[in-house]
């Protein structure tokens, strides 16, 4: 008999779904979390729903792929949620909600200056998103494996060159398996590429074949064919699959690790006592640029929203900068805004370790070329990435030379741009 | 231990052991190292901390560091074992470490002040330890009985509508001479070619306009109608007798009748193994689900599992521990049902 | 359970005779397919139809009439090619690179899965004690999701895997199996014959069981070698059995794609990249998504595996025509 009422209930809550019954104003937020990111997004909400009585807003936490592989087929459908924490920034912009009429714009300009511009897209020139996470890559080092070496760490402002022959020094006299790695990303040899002259938004659009860019891949090559990079993380893995190395740093097994800000927490909790890491930056290349690559992730709200101001309403809230501050200290993330990180972020709970490097991080951002700021806001960047990414693997495992494989993402990106134009 | 000897020795009732008996004996053990230690394993690490996933090389038990308090520090410090140096074959409790040089202390006599230790020299004192929060943590997070419940209804309804709906169509295809037979079992059977991932925007946008977005039912209905079902079961009621048919007719039992009181008796066994590949199938679904369902309170147990797959990091420990649940219910239902599957098949097989 | 559904299935009887009065007994045969028809034409049949229309446009927008109109083209792209048999002279290089890794791992994939589980199915077949526990251990693996097994078989195969420190302890020193393509290639067909096995070996078991045990008796009187029973008693016996489990296990091996894909990634490089990889990076998780191309191709997939069951058919045409 209970069972018979569950499934009564059960299916009363499937109807009601497929009408689309809701209460008043309820704002939908659909989120994916590294850490505990939804979760305090969640709690501060709370808040927010307290000071505004008739608008309810529900988390719904999915998987990443969700929000990376179905959220715009849903957006297309007209079926979108209203909020949404996405990373494709400027991909996403023609279902974006413009938040102008809803909020100080001033304050936007003063608070987030150039985050603004990468969920801009074409004539969609409004105020779209509020960059809640804002990440850069850099390296880690095992520093214990340093002192053990007894090589002294390069200086600022050490090249990548450098970099690798003191990482090669330590792992030989160390018998460490790994000297580096590189997070197996087209976002993150991005930085690198930079370094070496890449351009990236070249005089005759967006490339992944100048001679920069190719002195990178060749130099990345040939660091896996002599064993300085692990070759698992890019050999290891097909298509533009993920893959990063923490697993083999945090075993200590890896001299230098190229990744990026949002590693600071895993490290803190899982080497814990097992060895001293520090946060280096990006060496530079020599083009002269030492930069890394800015990202992160950002809040938005979608056009087909049936209650844009109050969507408006919980971007804005979520913008304040007490509120902000509060995020970036709980979810130990840099803040994208400027008034917050010119005070600087007290970081709840966080070790000094973590402290450490997330100032770290912080310090490096003002190296970042205009090349990678550029890139991270362009909308066509994910094709970029993942072009990369399977290209240079091929070039990597042997099944195509340095040249084919440049020769591909080329014809790669040509096709990709005709296709989006 | 005779008894146990006995056991496996026991062969084909003749009490000898030949060679084939011995081989058939070193397979089955081979096959269940092969195949259960996997997953033996994975129930064993889901008991572990992320740090002891991630470690190298692997244990198979779950181990933490012990530690202990000390008088005069406030949180408890953990237990190194010295493995050289001046304090050989003491456990001391670490202070902390700076470099390559560790401040030890004495648990048992903290008044005797801090020495020091290379980090070489010390090995962790550990013991096994089940890291139960992997498991209590996911009913803190969240809804868990929802989710469940979730794909329990999916599961039962769709395993339901499916043996219905296919067990009337495979009838209609065993047991009826009608024109266009032919052409409608190829098309059935042609449905199995296409693989899911290729028509899961067009059945997106499909089952959109028909307003199942986010609603259960998108999840039950489109994966109702199975063409492995209909295949099955009809290859299945051929071999029942016509004779039989014929006989209910005569005695002017309708057609739904000898459909329910006839041939669904009758392929019981058969209906057996597509319920338990039903259920298996839509308890483990998980693209299509993760399309159609956004929101919280529609989640099944395979997206709440997956959300633990972030951007950058998958949180190891928590998805375990989620997969073990999720294993749960199915292992026990096949269990349950795997003594009709191999009477099932058997009868299929049987012409 | 039953005391639900029997008063259920008789009100449904009321209006079912009516309809057959109406039809006749032999067009009455519509009434039982046309639930499961209707279910099939619409989640079924006329996804394809619109895959068919999406294989004739272009663009990465998602609704069909956002985008354009371009005929045949995806398709002269996807198999324009200087020389088929070397994917790094064709304009779409990892549609082809993607089609004879398939074809390689359909052969040697099937050929184990086959054997394996037709060796299986004969011992787990033989007088043994606990036969159920046997028989639940080798269908284990097939309950579990694809992401989990790939899980599994990472963690035991990855360089600071439970194989290789197996491996270190034994002495034989590790090595770093998902970086060497052959290595890797291999594993994959391992893993998906390891998730599968238990499947056929069940339909053969079972195919097995329904042997007449008198034949057996019959030969063991004419002191026949076991050799010879099997090939000339259990092998025809089994035949129709066999057909079965190959045709199965041919088409899901062609559709091979979730646990390779959360395994190796298609890795490395494209060593392990099958065609329902690709053509899911090409329409889902790549960037543009190109939708037209993926539609082509699946429907070149489709189109052979058709072919490939048509013969299997007539081949096997008498269960067909019952």
């Amino acid at each position: 008999m209970k069972q018979k009422i569950l499934s009564v209930t059960a299916m009363a809550a499937g109807f009601a779904a497929m009408a689309g019954i809701a209460s008043a104003q309820e704002v939908r937020f659909m989120c994916s979390s590294d850490g505990n990111e939804c979760e305090v997004y969640e709690d501060v909400l709370r808040r927010f729903e307290a000071d505004n009585p008739g608008i309810t807003v529900a988390i719904d936490v999915v998987p990443y792929q969700a929000i990376l592989e179905n959220l715009p087929v849903q957006l297309a459908a007209g079926t979108g949620p209203d909020i949404a924490k996405v990373t494709d920034l400027g991909g996403l912009n023609k279902y974006y909600l413009d938040l102008t009429p809803y909020i100080d714009t001033a304050y936007w300009d003063e608070s987030f200056g150039a985050t603004l511009d990468w969920y801009r897209a074409g004539d969609r020139q409004g105020y779209y998103g509020m960059h809640s996470q804002l990440t850069i890559t850099g390296a880690f080092i095992n520093a214990t494996l340093f002192e053990q070496a007894g090589v002294d760490v390069p200086a600022k402002g050490a090249s990548w060159d450098d970099w690798a022959a003191a990482s090669r020094a330590v792992a030989e006299a160390t018998d460490t398996p790994f000297p580096m790695a590189i997070d197996r990303s087209g976002h993150r040899v991005a930085g690198p590429a930079i370094s070496y002259g890449a351009a990236l938004n070249g005089p005759d659009g967006p490339t992944l074949s100048d001679a920069g860019f190719t002195a990178f891949v060749q130099q990345f090559v040939d660091w896996h064919n002599d064993g300085t990079i692990a070759r698992d993380v890019w050999a290891g893995q097909g298509g533009a699959t993920y893959q990063d190395a923490a697993q083999e740093f945090i075993n200590g097994e890896l001299v230098f690790y190229y990744s990026g800000s949002w590693q600071v927490n895993r490290m803190v909790e899982q080497v814990g006592d097992l060895f001293d890491w520090r946060v280096v930056g990006s060496p530079c290349g020599p083009a002269g640029a030492c930069s890394g690559m800015p990202g992160g992730a950002g809040i938005v709200g979608f056009e087909q929203t049936a209650h844009p101001e109050a969507v408006a309403a919980v971007i804005d809230f979520l913008a304040q900068k007490d509120i902000y501050a509060e995020v970036a200290a709980r979810t130990s993330n840099l803040p994208a805004h400027l008034g917050i990180a010119e005070a600087g972020v007290e970081y709840e709970g966080a070790s000094t370790g973590a402290q450490a490097a997330l100032n770290a991080f912080a310090g490096d951002l003002p190296n970042v070329a205009p090349a990678a700021f550029w890139y991270q806001g362009y909308a066509g960047n994910r094709a970029m990435f993942g072009i990369t990414v399977e290209r240079v693997s091929q070039a990597i495992v042997g099944e195509l030379t340095v040249e084919e494989a440049i020769a591909r993402m080329a014809d790669d990106l040509a096709a990709a741009m005709a296709e989006t134009s | 231990m005779n008894r146990v000897w006995q056991f496996i020795t026991a062969t084909r009732g003749q009490g000898r052991m030949d060679w084939t008996d011995w081989v058939t004996y070193g397979y089955l053990f081979l096959g269940v190292f092969l195949m259960f230690f996997p997953v033996i394993w994975l129930v064993l690490s889901s008991f572990k901390t992320e740090a002891d996933i991630q470690r190298y090389p692997p244990t198979f038990l779950p181990y933490q560091q012990e530690r202990v308090m000390v008088d005069g520090y406030d949180e408890p410090l953990p237990l190194y074992r010295i493995t050289g140096g001046a304090y050989e074959g003491q456990v001391l409790a670490q202070v902390r470490r700076v470099g390559l040089q560790a401040q030890m202390v004495d648990p048992e006599n903290p008044a005797g002040g801090r020495v020091r230790v290379d980090t070489d020299q010390r090995e962790p004192v550990e013991r096994v330890s089940l890291a139960v929060e992997n498991y209590t943590g996911l009913f803190e997070r969240f809804n868990f009985l929802r989710f469940f419940w979730n794909s329990t209804f999916i599961t039962v309804t769709s395993t339901l509508l499916t043996l219905l709906v296919n067990s009337m169509a495979a009838f209609a295809l065993s047991k009826y001479q009608f024109r266009g037979r032919t052409v409608v079992l190829l098309l059935v059977i042609g449905t199995l070619m296409i693989p899911q991932t290729v028509v899961l925007v067009p059945l997106f946008l499909i089952v959109t306009q028909m307003g199942m977005f986010n609603s259960l039912w998108g999840v039950i209905i489109p994966g109702a109608a199975t063409p492995t079902g209909v295949f099955l079961l009809r290859q299945y009621m051929i071999t029942i007798p016509d004779e039989i048919l014929d006989a209910a007719r005569m005695d002017k039992a309708s057609e739904w009748k000898i459909f329910w009181r006839i041939i669904v008796p009758l392929s019981a066994p058969a209906i057996a193994v597509l319920a338990i590949l039903a259920i298996m199938w839509r308890w483990n679904d998980f693209l299509w689900p993760l399309i159609v369902l956004t929101r919280t309170e529609n989640l099944t147990l395979q997206l709440a599992l997956n959300s633990f797959q972030g951007e950058m990091s998958t949180e190891w420990s928590s998805l375990l521990a989620m997969t073990v649940l999720t294993l749960l219910p199915i292992a026990m239902v096949f269990m349950f049902l795997q003594k009709y599957i191999a009477t099932g098949i058997a009868s299929t097989g049987g012409k | 359970m039953l005391t639900i559904i029997s008063p259920i299935m008789r009100i449904i009887e009321i209006p079912m005779l009516a309809l057959q009065r109406v039809l006749g007994i032999h067009r009455f045969a519509w009434v039982f397919l046309l639930p499961n028809l209707i279910l099939l034409c619409l989640f079924a049949f006329l996804p394809v139809i619109l895959n068919v229309a999406y294989s004739m446009t272009s663009g990465d927008n998602i609704l069909l009439e956002d985008r354009p109109y371009v005929g045949t083209d995806n398709f002269t792209r996807l198999t324009e090619c200087s020389n088929h048999f070397d994917p790094n002279s064709c304009s779409e290089d990892k549609f082809w690179r993607a089609i004879w890794n398939t074809l390689w791992f359909v052969t040697l994939q099937v050929g184990f899965m086959v054997g394996f589980s037709l060796l299986t199915a004969l011992i787990l077949n033989r007088e043994i004690r606990a036969r159920g526990f046997f028989r639940s251990v080798f269908f284990f693996p097939v309950l579990l999701s694809p992401v989990v097994i790939a899980l599994i078989w990472k963690w035991i195969l990855q360089r600071d895997g439970v194989l290789n420190a197996f491996l270190d302890w034994t002495g034989v020193g590790g090595f770093n199996w998902l970086v060497d393509a052959e290595w890797a290639f291999a594993w994959t067909v391992f893993l998906t014959v390891w998730a599968h096995m238990g499947f056929y070996t069940l339909i053969l078991l079972a195919g097995l069981q329904a042997i007449p045990r008198d034949v057996y008796e019959a030969a063991l009187m004419d002191r026949a070698r076991p050799w010879r029973i099997f090939w000339r008693i259990t092998l025809p016996l089994l035949a129709p059995t066999m057909l079965v489990v190959l045709v199965l296990a041919l088409i899901r091996s062609v559709q091979t794609f979730d646990e390779v894909f959360a395994f190796t990634g298609g890795g490395p490089g494209t060593a392990t990249t099958f065609i329902i990889q690709y053509i899911y990076e090409r329409g889902f998780a790549g960037a543009p998504r190109l939708f037209g191309m993926a539609s082509a191709a699946s429907l070149m997939v489709a189109g052979v595996l058709v072919v490939l069951t048509l013969v299997q058919l007539w081949v096997n045409r008498r269960n067909v025509d019952g």
